[in-house]
């Protein structure tokens, strides 16, 4: 059966591959912002931290309702992200050390509370652990509906505060002198990830949330210089693998589909980190190589050049072996070398004369004496 | 032995051994390094037991370790690219390995007691059931000798290497130069958080491995500032929250490792409002002392200033003074009375006046303002 029919037919999955494709969307616009203002691992933090607040919720309300649940994962989450900012502006410890703090801690607490729940005799618990650790395949519809609705507001959030959320990313100061207070926006902004990260809890749990936050935003840097793009790119990757992610988790047996959603993202960002034009490593590389092949060339040039005007006739040829008397003239030093001259005289900088003599033109003599680094050296000497 | 007393000794050697790497975590700003190794090691379990089909073997230990630093390479290795901040490097790298290993388990390992769940929460209640016999005699707990080699291995490591890993914590740069490469001080640091978190996760899980390896130290740095103290400081009170933690979760028969890191954040939040010089309350009181200071000299300055003029009835006097100081008058008025208190400041025909002492005082004060700040526009 082809993954088309199978998607057809298959209501569950439907349901489950749409919720995914949707909380990757949202989790890859609201992560961009959190991968431009550095504050990736706090969704790792925060998503532990809501532990005991979902363990709050149940104690309250003695049955399953994942709206209620949200809601103390979001206090949770909220209180969690206070102290961890309190904590690093307030003392010397650091952000990264208050995180680790709060992340166990809060999630110890919550393990403290779940290992209390299990003691009261309530049939309703059963399978509480599972909303922490994350089992997509158990999505209901009225888990979509949440879904929906929390994603659906994150993003018209998103539309609404475009203005204040891109300034406070990129310029805290100029957005307070403009009467955009930075910290209510940062707040908002938080508020934002830690909901976002609560709708992903039950799809593809804690641990690998932190992922699907991070890793979509930074595949979506790596394309473009632009806000917008950025954002609407981390969506579509973070939408895509969510999708994708869950479709093989289904035809693939014994295939857990967070960890697969994970995985696909992490391809994505493989890809972008490499191939994407500009910043990624293999044109970086490519560049590097023209760039050294470049300065190799000029080199060549100027030792021909200085050869070339202690002579009364400066188109005089010299060999092969006089032009670059200082390197190690072994045979492939001379090859080498012999590329670079075939090089040069294609730009008509050179040109060969018999028995593999070679004498430099006009356009060379100019583009030696316009070269800026033979410039720089006129102006030291001049000094 | 009984198995309580086994499982506080357990834990108080698993939080000695987790406070002396974490130190050097915190302090080199790498406390997340250790949420991502204690998810990836998991990595190295699952690939060493599909080598030697045995969960007991030392061999899991060594893969674990290994995963260990291949996370902190990738991660070094993404960042370095600048194209990936470090915290996004670690979002990415730790998910990915940890990804990788629950689709292995799942896939390949799934009629094998390779619980992921465990590894996360652990299960402290158990690790007494699991001994250690040698020529069939039982000689107690596999977990106290595992953790106390580890331990003994930690302590060594940190005496031996003391004043290599203090340069290379404070001074990288100086470290280069005397010859010590910071980039093998990290990874043998990094070896050290590895190994650490190998032999106590199963005993305890990799929350609390965190919250042993983080708490304590950052609870020692806001008491102190000698390196020396501060690992001390942290084993005592990692040892402290073993058995407290341990306690309560006896008392309410609830999760001895989730109760172990509550303890640790409690403990840590109580050092943070009672610790001497960098705990809230001193913060408050020295900035409270801070505030009547100034407000004191203010008030002297003023006083000096206008006294004799012309209008130093209505500047200095009783009733209009808090007016030109800008103060609530609640506020002046202690100021006034400690002030009075003090002899320097008298009331004559309901305006203040300094007293011999008070005028000797004012501009001694004035003067060492003026010194201090000179000193500091020099020193620029």
């Amino acid at each position: 059966m082809n993954i088309y029919e199978l998607f057809m037919s298959d209501y569950t999955l439907r349901i489950v591959a749409f919720g995914s494709a949707l909380l990757g969307l949202v989790s890859g616009v609201i992560g961009s912002f959190a991968v431009i203002k550095k504050q990736g691992l706090l969704g790792d933090a925060v998503s532990h931290a809501s532990l005991p607040g979902i363990a709050i919720a149940f104690l309250l309300i003695q049955h399953k309702n994942i709206g209620v649940f949200m809601l103390g994962a979001l206090v949770f989450g909220l209180i969690a992200t206070a102290v961890i900012v309190a904590i690093d502006k307030y003392t010397r410890i650091q952000m990264d050390s208050s995180m680790a703090l709060v992340l166990s801690t809060f999630f110890g607490f919550g393990l403290v509370l779940l290992t209390y729940i299990q003691k009261i005799p309530n049939a309703n618990q059963a399978g509480l652990d599972k909303f922490i650790f994350g089992q997509a395949s158990t999505l209901l519809k009225a888990d979509i509906y949440v879904i929906v609705a929390v994603g659906i507001l994150l993003l018209v959030l998103v539309v609404v505060f475009w203005k204040e959320l891109k300034i406070t990313c990129f310029d805290p100061v100029f957005a307070d002198s403009i009467g955009v207070s930075s910290k209510t926006v940062s707040y908002i902004l938080s508020t934002m990830i830690v909901l976002s990260i609560i709708i992903g809890l039950q799809t593809v749990g804690v641990i690998l949330m932190s992922a699907m936050l991070v890793a979509p935003g930074v595949a979506a840097r790596q394309w473009t210089n632009k806000l917008s793009i950025m954002v609407v790119l981390g969506g579509i990757f973070g939408a895509i693998s969510g999708l994708i992610g869950t479709l093989i988790s289904s035809v693939v047996p014994k295939m857990p589909t967070g960890p697969s959603i994970v995985m696909i993202i992490s391809v994505i960002v493989v890809i972008s980190i490499t191939l994407a034009p500009n910043r990624g490593l293999l044109w970086r590389y490519l560049r590097n190589r023209t760039n050294a092949g470049n300065i190799n060339d000029d080199q060549v040039l100027m030792n021909l050049y200085d050869l070339a005007i202690n002579h009364q006739n400066v188109y005089h040829s010299h060999h092969i072996r006089a032009i670059r008397p200082t390197t190690t003239a072994n045979k492939k030093g001379l090859h080498a070398l012999a590329i670079t001259l075939e090089s040069l005289r294609m730009k008509k900088y050179v040109k060969k004369e018999p028995f593999d003599e070679w004498a430099i033109t006009d356009k060379g003599i100019e583009y030696v004496l316009n070269h800026p680094m033979r410039k720089e050296e006129a102006y030291v000497s001049s000094n | 032995m009984s198995a309580q007393i086994e499982i506080q000794i357990i834990a108080i050697i698993v939080a000695v051994a987790c406070s002396i790497p974490g130190v050097f975590l915190v302090l080199r700003k790498m406390a997340m390094m250790s949420d991502a190794i204690t998810h990836t090691i998991l990595l190295g379990i699952v690939l060493g037991f599909f080598v030697v089909k045995n969960l007991d073997s030392p061999l899991l230990i060594i893969g674990a370790t290994l995963v260990g630093l291949l996370t902190v390479y990738l991660v070094e290795l993404l960042g370095k690219t600048k194209l990936v901040s470090e915290d996004s490097a670690i979002g990415i790298v730790f998910p990915l390995l940890f990804s990788v290993a629950i689709i292995l388990i799942s896939r390949y390992a799934g009629n094998v007691h390779l619980d992921t769940d465990s590894v996360l929460l652990g299960e402290l209640a158990f690790a007494p059931f699991n001994r250690l016999k040698i020529f069939g005699v039982d000689i107690g707990a596999k977990a106290i000798y595992t953790m106390g080699v580890i331990l003994i291995l930690n302590i060594g490591l940190m005496v031996v290497f003391f004043k290599e890993i203090k340069i290379a914590i404070f001074d990288e740069q100086l470290a280069a130069v005397l010859g010590f490469s910071p980039v093998i001080i990290q990874y043998g640091i990094m070896t050290s958080v590895s190994i650490t978190t190998v032999g106590a996760f199963e005993a305890v899980g990799s929350i609390l491995v965190i919250a042993f390896m983080i708490g304590p130290p950052i609870s020692a740095y806001l008491m102190t500032d000698s390196l020396k103290r501060m690992i001390g400081i942290s084993a005592f009170i990692g040892a402290f929250n073993a058995v407290i933690g341990y306690q309560f979760a006896a008392l309410f028969d609830v999760s001895i490792a989730g109760m172990m890191a509550t303890v640790t954040g409690a403990t840590f939040f109580v050092i943070l409002i009672i610790a001497p010089q960098r705990g809230i309350i001193s913060v408050l009181i020295r900035r409270k002392k801070q505030r009547i200071d100034f407000a004191k000299k203010s008030m002297l300055f003023h006083i000096l200033h206008h006294e004799g003029k012309p209008n130093e009835s209505i500047e200095n006097g009783v009733e209009t003074i808090y007016h030109h100081l800008n103060y609530s008058k609640d506020f002046l008025q202690k100021i006034i009375d400690i002030v009075r208190n003090e002899g320097i400041l008298i009331e004559e025909n309901n305006v203040f006046k300094l007293t011999q002492m008070g005028k000797k005082y004012t501009i001694n004060s004035y003067e060492e303002i003026v010194q201090s700040f000179n000193a500091e526009y020099e020193g620029e």
